[in-house]
């Protein structure tokens, strides 16, 4: 049997509910030997939408996100996207840089799209780990790329993906907190129609 | 009061005058208007893959160029539009990210969804008389029935009507 979004059941969910707060977990700790400071996360959600649904859940279908996208292979393939939007992206880059760093007229500079693109290679890098822990499958993944655009024109790419299988996205809502400022990040895992199945199986759940 | 109808992603639409047809963030999907100006009627698709063949969970004809430009069609010439008046502008298919050495061949996604927009626009005899397609950034448009004008807008490549 091959799975997607609309056939999974709530084992399923609860299975990949579970790596998301795991993989979470460790990106947050990662982050936090990077910015040498505490970063605290609440328990992931994970969501399924409509792909019509884009403004319920960044704000907007054209406000401006950053969006820091990689494709992974090995044992399972897909691609994995980290979304935050113009808030977050300003806290993250105070988070980084210690201060507030930057006013939000100004356009980010290469220092700050390679930080970010640094941060979204620790998150995802961290989450695939985990998620290659737990299920022992090898995964590799490339160099990250980043985007900052409209929301709805960034997550047309993992939509995109998704779109193939059926009409709906799902994804994991993460929140790391700093010190005094909020990211809020999303995170979009897509993995392959076979993978799905590969990755269940894994866990013992397919 | 002019009614705005806002068409998501994977979903289309149709319009009269003086309403207009608004569709937010385009990436790599591509935003399909059609127009007949005399009766003053207008459609538009917001796609995201080039053909229902290729998939098998097609049952959205909205998602797909070809299922979508059809149904366009119908539902504008259900309102009297007349098929032979209908024009086309399109904009969209950008590439959001890129990669060096990928394998992932969904990433020139945007550019195979102009490609195969145009086929079907080609195939249905309805002339495409502009577009604003192509590049790595996201765009915002509204098409307006009375005109046939597609106004695009974007982050940071300016404002433009086609």
């Amino acid at each position: 049997m091959s799975y997607h979004i609309d056939n999974l059941d709530s084992l399923q969910l609860d299975v990949l509910k579970e790596i998301a707060n795991i993989g979470a977990g460790n990106a947050a700790t990662a982050l936090s030997v990077m910015v040498n400071r505490p970063i605290d996360m609440n328990v992931p959600k994970l969501n399924i939408i409509y792909f019509n649904e884009v403004e319920n859940i960044l704000g907007g279908a054209d406000i401006p996100v950053t969006g820091i996208y990689l494709e992974f292979h090995g044992d399972i393939k897909g691609t994995i996207m980290f979304i935050i939007d113009e808030a977050s992206t300003f806290n993250f880059l105070s988070l980084l840089f210690g201060k507030d760093h930057l006013d939000k007229d100004k356009n980010l500079g290469e220092i700050e799209l390679s930080a970010l693109k640094e941060v979204g290679n620790i998150l995802t890098g961290s989450f695939l780990t985990s998620l290659s822990q737990m299920t022992g499958l090898t995964i590799n993944y490339t160099i990250p790329a980043i985007a900052i655009d409209m929301a709805a024109a960034i997550l047309s790419v993992p939509f995109i993906e998704f779109g193939q299988q059926g009409d709906r996205a799902l994804f994991i809502e993460t929140v790391f907190l700093g010190k005094e400022k909020q990211v809020n990040g999303h995170l979009f895992l897509i993995p392959s129609i076979d993978s799905y199945t590969t990755i269940l199986q894994a866990l013992g759940v397919a | 009061m002019i009614k705005t109808i806002k068409v998501g992603m994977a979903d289309l639409n149709i319009v009269e005058s003086p309403g207009v047809l608004l569709t937010l963030g385009l990436g790599s999907c591509v935003g399909i208007a059609l127009y007949d100006t005399e009766k003053q009627i207008a459609g538009l698709a917001h796609i995201m893959l080039p053909s229902s063949k290729s998939i098998n969970n097609n049952h959205n004809p909205a998602k797909f160029a070809d299922t979508a430009i059809e149904l366009l069609i119908d539902l504008m010439t259900e309102k009297g539009a007349i098929r032979k008046n209908m024009l086309a502008k399109i904009a969209g298919g950008a590439q959001m990210f890129s990669f060096k050495n990928s394998t992932n061949n969904l990433l020139n996604i945007g550019e195979r969804n102009v490609l195969a927009t145009k086929k079907v626009l080609n195939g249905f005899d309805i002339p495409l008389v502009a577009e604003d397609t192509g590049g790595n950034f996201g765009r915002t448009i509204a098409v307006y029935p009375k005109t046939g004008v597609l106004f695009v807008k974007t982050i940071n490549h300016g404002t433009k009507e086609i």
